[in-house]
């Protein structure tokens, strides 16, 4: 941690939402991370997005689906109160099949486009369907540093937990384009994280985490887990996996994250308890 | 939160390029909109174009983040010698110790629309030349953005819609509060293209004439483009003596539909709650409005309601979105900006377009400009997926 040149924020990590390849919750992938279980290759399941009304829940598209179980897994798993948390959403791409439809239709004669797909194709969709489900009337961040959105993300989270003394849930996620937006984008899924981060050690707490921005040189934190280590490259919503891993070990840790080229994220983890 | 100086500012719209432009318009009541002509668009509505934008070339190391919002974005940074004074800060500073916060709703998509008509007749694959990272990502202008500024410190693109380019003051107020930074580039940039033109007209939300905000027959918007960039940071001796400072940001979410504000502006009204409470000011301290206005029928109810009920009646107050256009992710800083010109200018704006206001909605709407001593201004901007944040902006010493 010698090269933190900016002040660390403290915050405390109360609830952990995770779907990957594989990786289906927090549990499966706190015995994968501790190695206590082997990685099995699976596509990500993403369930139905129950707390929605019933008409956006007809429309709930991958992206919607992902990124809403994410904040009802790391809500449920602190005992929180989703109604009045802010939220920071960080993703590099919103909905890819919304968006590969959106530009097949208007490069051709019939550009009436359908309303629904209009609206979701906005970078914020996942985080409007949150608030209409969540009833949550806080403030609402979403973001954008294409590989780098998890730092970016979890540096504002931060900011605002510290700021304004009151508990952010960070749901950060990315979701597969179709061909022929593919080739030029290639995430091989839907995954994410949240976690939901509060001023105060409380009752729910998992880890301390002292969160600063570095100067880029030093090399990224890797995963000893080679199957977990290929997830984390492959999607930018899982970059703050190596905090997960060592709060699944139980073990205090200080970490580089990804974010630009010219600049890191560091972390120390100083877990609560043996998990 | 303690007050961040304004301490330069610019902004490109179909008004014009730069503060002496945009000063002159808004004192004649001048309007940009024009019959749409964009690209191969055949839709009966009016657009805020800005003016030879496909004629900036990007330099050659950054050809990667060609495309028509960077032409933009860059034919905003180069406009009253932003991007020189972003420059001596980076110097004074260090370049990890300035932030780059940009909104944009629609980013470079127009690149990709025009790429899906270049697929290969064979494979259906697009042009080898279409960037995703260059133009398609939402980062792409604050990418963009801060390798031409030299800038290696914090960045990040905000995109929550028509509020986008209003939360960038928030997160970068945040962290300059914090000490992550010392100074922020805050701005929003959005073009025009074929997603936000044909969108808003299924949701048959734009207008066949120019846009009339908070007038009895509104009927819609006039989708429009910018580009507005400011540098925030802390008050200091080398600051002119009197400068517009960023005094308060409010933010906070509807939840209640995608695509309609809450009727009653509730998530309106708690932003603009927010904003005074974060300035620490009365409502009674704020000389103008500058509205959301996007001349919907419904935009324009609720956040009438909202600001009828926080504000009562005696408030000035204008949309400006008859003389930009809606300039979606660019609007909150578009706006914002149109503050500090008002409070540095004396000049209280009109609304061109709006002829018969609303009588339903009881605010001291504003449709012709004025000259008045202002101190305080507040701007709204209120996005998709019921994303809001109100700014307050002041005149200090």
């Amino acid at each position: 941690m010698s090269d933190i040149h900016a002040p660390a924020l403290e915050v405390w990590l109360d609830g952990i939402g995770l779907i990957a390849p594989g990786l289906p919750g927090w549990q499966a992938a706190v015995d994968v991370l501790a190695e206590r279980a082997a990685w099995q290759a699976s596509p990500s399941e993403l369930p139905a997005p129950s707390m929605l009304p019933p008409a956006e829940r007809r429309r709930a598209s991958r992206v919607i689906r992902l990124a809403l179980a994410l904040g009802e897994q790391a809500v449920a798993h602190a005992g929180a109160d989703a109604s009045q948390l802010a939220t920071v959403f960080t993703a590099s791409g919103a909905d890819g099949h919304n968006c590969h439809a959106l530009c097949e239709q208007l490069a051709g004669d019939d550009r009436q486009i359908s309303p629904t797909r209009f609206h979701n194709s906005v970078h914020n969709a996942a985080a409007g369907y949150w608030g209409i489900a969540s009833r949550s009337m806080q403030p609402c961040q979403v973001i954008c540093a294409h590989d780098g959105s998890f730092g970016a993300g979890l540096l504002d989270a931060a900011a605002q937990v510290v700021s304004e003394r009151a508990p952010v849930l960070l749901v950060a996620y990315d979701s597969e384009y179709p061909e022929p937006m593919r080739a030029k984008r290639r995430l091989p899924d839907a995954a994410g994280v949240a976690w939901l981060l509060a001023p105060a050690r409380g009752d729910a707490s998992l880890a301390r985490l002292r969160i600063g921005t570095a100067s880029g040189a030093a090399p990224v934190t890797r995963l000893p887990v080679a199957a977990a280590e290929a997830l984390r490259q492959q999607f930018p919503s899982l970059r703050g996996l190596p905090v997960l891993s060592s709060l699944a070990r139980g073990e205090a840790a200080q970490l580089r994250l990804g974010y630009l080229r010219e600049l890191g994220i560091d972390v120390q983890v100083q877990p609560c308890k043996a998990s | 939160m303690s007050p961040l100086v304004l301490s330069t500012y610019t902004l490109s719209t179909c008004l014009g390029r730069g503060v002496r432009d945009h000063v002159q318009a808004l004192r004649t009541g001048r309007s940009g909109l024009k019959p749409c002509d964009f690209e191969t668009v055949h839709l009966p509505t009016w657009i805020a174009e800005v003016e030879d934008v496909d004629a900036i070339a990007l330099p050659p190391h950054l050809a990667e983040y060609d495309c028509r919002n960077n032409r933009l974005a860059l034919l905003g940074l180069e406009t009253d010698g932003f991007a020189d004074r972003v420059r001596d800060a980076v110097q004074r500073h260090g370049a990890q110790r300035v932030g780059v916060f940009i909104g944009t709703s629609t980013s470079g998509i127009l690149e990709t629309e025009l790429a899906y008509r270049q697929r290969d007749d064979a494979t259906g694959a697009l042009p080898q030349s279409l960037s995703y990272r260059g133009s398609h990502c939402p980062f792409s202008v604050t990418d963009f953005a801060r390798h031409y500024l030299g800038i290696e410190g914090p960045a990040l693109t905000v995109s929550t819609a028509c509020s986008s380019s209003a939360k960038v003051f928030a997160a970068a107020a945040r962290q300059i509060a914090l000490g992550l930074i010392d100074v922020a580039v805050v701005g929003g940039v959005d073009s025009l293209c074929l997603t936000t033109l044909y969108g808003f007209s299924s949701l048959q939300l734009t207008s066949g004439q120019p846009a009339r905000p908070y007038d009895q027959n509104r009927d819609g918007i006039s989708v429009g483009e910018g580009a507005a960039f400011a540098l925030l940071e802390r008050p200091g001796s080398d600051h002119p003596s009197i400068a517009v400072h960023l005094l308060g940001v409010g933010e906070s979410s509807d939840a209640h539909h995608m695509s309609a504000p809450h009727p009653e502006g509730l998530g309106a009204l708690l932003a603009m709650q927010a904003a005074l409470r974060s300035a620490g000011l009365a409502p009674q301290a704020i000389d103008y409005i500058n509205l959301h206005g996007t001349a919907t029928y419904a935009n324009d109810a609720a956040e009438g309601k909202a600001v009828a009920q926080l504000f009562g009646g005696a408030v000035p107050c204008s949309s400006t979105k008859g003389a930009t256009g809606h300039t979606l992710g660019a609007a909150g800083a578009v706006e914002a900006l149109i503050c500090a010109l008002a409070l540095e200018h004396g000049w209280l704006p009109g609304s061109p377009g709006t002829r018969m206001l609303d009588p339903a909605i009881a605010l001291d709407y504003r449709i012709e400009g004025s000259a008045a001593p202002l101190v305080h201004a507040l701007s709204n901007s209120f996005g998709f997926g019921g994303s809001n944040c109100a700014l307050v902006l002041g005149l200090r010493s």
